[in-house]
């Protein structure tokens, strides 16, 4: 394989493991930071219980989206110099942004809310944890900003053998970022949502610590239900963009073949890429996806047929992960009602199937994650910035097949181990369950 | 005219935060290989990881920064100097990963196997950055063998990674990693108490004539092996500079021996980001030279961004700088307390 095919594995390689951890961080910051106000807030110390043990949980999976995210930085020079170099005077600014803006924020309070318990008061160690939630959220604003612009290139001009920026305002609203944002930051606090019910689930199973888990359960129900929805709207207006901006990725995600007005939507299809056509097409909602593309039921979408073979991506693993995403979705919406009706009911410890679906839920909001990016990325190609730049010009050339082989084997076996021992502690601790002596905590926190 | 004072801004700033960043995580990879030999238990082991607990990723932002502001600023110097030093990176870039989890993961299990293992990833994981960055700064300083043509924007590379170690990278190399021994050695002296603290004085008291004796070689080196000197020759206010860090090294061994640790600290603070900053300097306004043609150097002015993106990160860079480093500061003197062992002990939150 050549240096090119090897990048790109290794670009995927490292970016869905940087995106394991990433969105979990999204969301149980503000989960976290949420409990920890009402501890200062009401004096109560399960809030506090609460605060402690969800946040061990959170630091060590913030570890591995730390040590994940340098790989990130370096990468677009290392394998992307064309890239880097054609497009450096646009993209390079939100990175250096969001180091200085939220990156700093993030580490220097996140030491604080480690080793500060005894050292500041309640509420400025409660302050820090949301300067936390809100340094992680705003990382991502502004790396989905510089995702966007790759999907949807405004504000710049061609001069000078490279894409020029002219105007920073239309990048930072450029709209097709801002609903990846809102989409992505929302699909984060699912995950942390789902993650949150999964474990106290496995408690409520066992009878642990039922008030404390009850509670947990209670607040995460709520915040995924609303989570669950506005991710799903806001999908649909992500779709929308996609139309809108990118009819290759459209046609690829639902499979169409054929430009047509009033197109419907078929919920069993089968596409077959070879004869380009669909193999199965059953239970048809005749003008579906014109009405959602375009909100007009005689919309016209275009189809795969007539977009030039070389400018297609691979239709299949984008339908395929876009319906599975969809599908996920709808089930998160669904599950998280069934949650905040039975936890309002008050008697969540004795739905034991219920429960345990949710233990086995946990992966589920993960997987959806990964598959909107392999929608996003590989439903892009075979551009690297969408109409601007082909992915197969923005390889480093001095780079060699080799070299790139034997960082991806280094990448890969040194992420399988590190992730293992990860997910390893993860269980470790979230079984352990929550320290149920902190008198010496609340004993050092006096002394502040 | 307007782009060239954008240009020699950004190139300042570029060197600035190189200069904090070695000085800020200098200590922390500094302190992780001599933690090997400074720590007689384990007890101690876990003192000197906590002494840097709550700041090594606010540290490691500064590269991040670094990075992205050479990116921003420089996008061909940041395309050509990571993709030309690939294999020298990825090292730098596995040794950061294992460091930055083995503070996190070392203390969540108990056993010695488990713990010495951690023990031995952060001993080689804090080594090998401080011998890279030495080495990849070495060879910056020298320049990389590149041949550029700027107009029809195609970049070539003639070296390897073997070509990296060559005496001149090699001795920058151990210039930075007795830099960071004394450095390292020096915070765990006034960041922890009683033996251990003393342990540690000591320790850097010792490898301080080793360092001194490096650090002529280096500039005597520096002299035959790169260009640094003409700058200096041309305007002799510059220096100031390598006086500074010359300066600064002395007065920490004086600090040192009659008792003045946190003056001996922030001597060394000093000396290690003059020493960043004499080499910058000496390379205005190259970026990286090329060490088979002048043609072909990465200069500020022919590897930057537009007018229009250096602008806005210059009030990016105005704004959000010194706020950076005002709550830095703030953190930094709420942990200012020397860690004990009951600290330690005590804490179930402490690594
Ligand atoms: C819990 C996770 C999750 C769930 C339930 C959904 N998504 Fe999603 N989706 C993501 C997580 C995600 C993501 C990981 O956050 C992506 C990848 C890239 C991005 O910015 O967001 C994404 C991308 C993504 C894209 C591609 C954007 C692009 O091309 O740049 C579209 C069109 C949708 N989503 C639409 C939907 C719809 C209509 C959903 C209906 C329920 C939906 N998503 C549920
Ligand atoms: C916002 C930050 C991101 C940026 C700027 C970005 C940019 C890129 C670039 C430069 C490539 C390599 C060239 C290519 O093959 O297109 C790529 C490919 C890819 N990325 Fe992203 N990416 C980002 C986030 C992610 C995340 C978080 C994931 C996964 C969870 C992801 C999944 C992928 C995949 C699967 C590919 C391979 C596509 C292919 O080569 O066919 N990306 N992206
Ligand atoms: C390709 C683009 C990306 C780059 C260059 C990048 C870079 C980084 C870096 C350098 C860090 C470590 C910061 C530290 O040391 O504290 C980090 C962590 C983080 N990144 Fe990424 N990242 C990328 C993609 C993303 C995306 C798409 C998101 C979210 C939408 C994201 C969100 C985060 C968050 C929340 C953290 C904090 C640590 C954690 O989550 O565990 N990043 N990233």
């Amino acid at each position: 394989m050549d240096a090119l095919m090897l990048s790109r594995i290794q670009f995927a390689v490292t970016c869905m493991f940087h995106f394991i951890f990433v969105p979990l961080t999204l969301g149980i910051s503000v989960m976290i930071a949420w409990m920890e106000t009402r501890y200062v807030m009401t004096g109560d110390e399960m809030w506090l219980r609460m605060t402690k043990f969800w946040g061990k949980l959170f630091l060590i999976n913030f570890a591995l989206g730390v040590v994940t995210g340098i790989t990130m930085e370096f990468q677009f020079g290392m394998n992307w110099a064309e890239y880097s170099r054609y497009v450096g005077d646009i993209f390079g600014a939100p990175l250096a942004i969001e180091a200085t803006v939220a990156f700093f924020l993030e580490s220097v309070f996140i030491g604080l809310w480690i080793f500060g318990w005894n050292k500041v008061s309640k509420r400025v160690h409660a302050i820090s944890i949301w300067l936390v939630a809100i340094a992680t959220n705003l990382s991502g604003l502004v790396i989905l900003l510089a995702n966007g612009w790759m999907q949807h290139p405004v504000g710049f001009v061609l001069r000078n053998n490279r894409a020029e920026m002219v105007d920073f305002l239309a990048v930072l609203t450029n709209p097709y970022g801002l609903i990846k944002f809102g989409h992505q930051l929302l699909s984060g606090y699912t995950v942390a949502a789902f993650f949150v019910m999964g474990i106290s689930a496995w408690h409520l199973l066992r009878k642990n610590e039922i008030d404390l888990f009850k509670r947990s359960f209670r607040q995460a129900a709520i915040f995924g239900l609303v989570a669950a929805i506005l991710v799903a709207l806001l999908g649909d207006m992500h779709s929308v963009e996609v139309a809108r901006t990118q009819p290759a990725k459209f046609a690829a995600m639902e499979s169409i073949w054929e430009t047509k007005k009033g197109v419907g939507m078929n919920l069993l299809l089968l596409p077959d890429v070879t004869a380009e056509c669909n193999l199965v097409e059953k239970f048809c909602v005749p003008n579906m996806i014109s009405m959602l593309a375009f909100h007009d039921p005689n919309a016209e979408i275009k189809g795969l047929k007539d977009i030039p073979k070389d400018e297609r991506p691979p239709v299949l693993p984008v339908f395929a992960s876009f319906r599975t995403m969809v599908g996920l979705g709808t089930f998160f919406i669904l599950a998280s009602l069934l949650a905040v009706f039975l936890s309002f009911k008050g008697n969540i410890e004795s739905q034991r199937l219920f429960l345990k679906l949710l233990v086995f839920s946990i992966p589920l909001p993960y997987i959806a994650n990964q598959l909107g990016w392999v929608v996003a990325e590989v439903g892009r190609q075979p551009w690297i910035v969408y109409g601007v730049l082909k992915t197969s010009d923005a390889v480093s050339r001095n780079v060699s097949g080799i070299q790139v082989a034997v960082s991806l084997a280094g990448f890969t076996l040194l992420y399988t181990t590190l992730g293992i021992i990860d997910i390893y502690l993860l269980f470790k601790y979230a079984r352990k369950g929550p320290e149920t002596d902190i008198s010496e905590l609340i004993h050092l926190q006096g002394r502040a | 005219m307007e782009l060239s004072i954008f240009q020699i801004t950004w190139f300042i700033l570029w060197g600035f935060l190189w200069g904090v960043y070695f000085m800020l995580d200098g200590f922390v990879l500094g302190l992780g290989f001599m933690s090997r030999f400074l720590a007689k238990n384990d007890t101690e082991k876990r003192v000197l990881i906590n002494t840097v607990g709550p700041v090594w990723d606010g540290n490691e932002v500064w590269l991040v920064t670094a990075g992205g502001a050479t990116f921003a600023a420089f996008p061909t110097t940041y395309a050509l100097m990571f993709s030309n030093l690939y294999t020298a990176l990825l090292l730098l870039l596995f040794a950061l990963i294992v460091r930055g989890v083995s503070f996190e993961f070392r203390g969540k299990i108990d056993g010695a196997p488990w713990r010495a293992g951690w023990d031995t990833a952060i001993t080689i994981s804090s080594f090998l950055p401080a011998l890279l960055f030495g080495v990849a700064f070495g060879n910056i300083f020298e320049g990389i063998p590149m041949r550029n043509d700027f107009t029809t924007a195609t970049f070539a590379y003639e070296g390897g990674l073997l070509s990296l170690l060559n005496p001149y990278g090699l001795l920058t190399g151990v210039l930075f990693v007795m830099l960071f021994a004394v450095h390292g050695s020096l915070y765990a002296a006034i960041k922890t108490t009683g033996e251990l603290s003393d342990r540690a004085a000591a320790m850097a008291s010792r490898l301080w004539l080793p360092l001194l004796v490096v650090a002529v070689a280096f500039l005597a080196y520096t002299y035959p092996a790169t260009k640094l000197y003409d700058n200096y020759l041309n305007s002799a206010a510059l220096l100031a500079i390598p006086l500074i860090a010359v300066g600064s090294l002395l007065m920490l061994k004086v600090s040192a021996s009659t008792g003045r640790l946190h003056r001996a600290f922030t001597f060394s603070c000093l000396t290690i980001a003059f020493v960043c900053f004499t080499g910058v300097a000496g390379l205005f306004p190259n970026l990286i030279p090329s060490s088979i043609d002048a043609g072909s150097n990465l200069t500020i002015y022919n590897s930057s961004s537009s007018l229009y993106t250096l602008r806005i990160m210059t009030v990016v860079a105005l704004i959000f700088v010194p706020i950076v480093i005002a709550y830095k500061i703030w953190v930094y003197r709420i942990f200012r307390s020397r860690i004990t062992n009951e600290d330690v002990l005590g804490d179930s939150e402490a690594y």
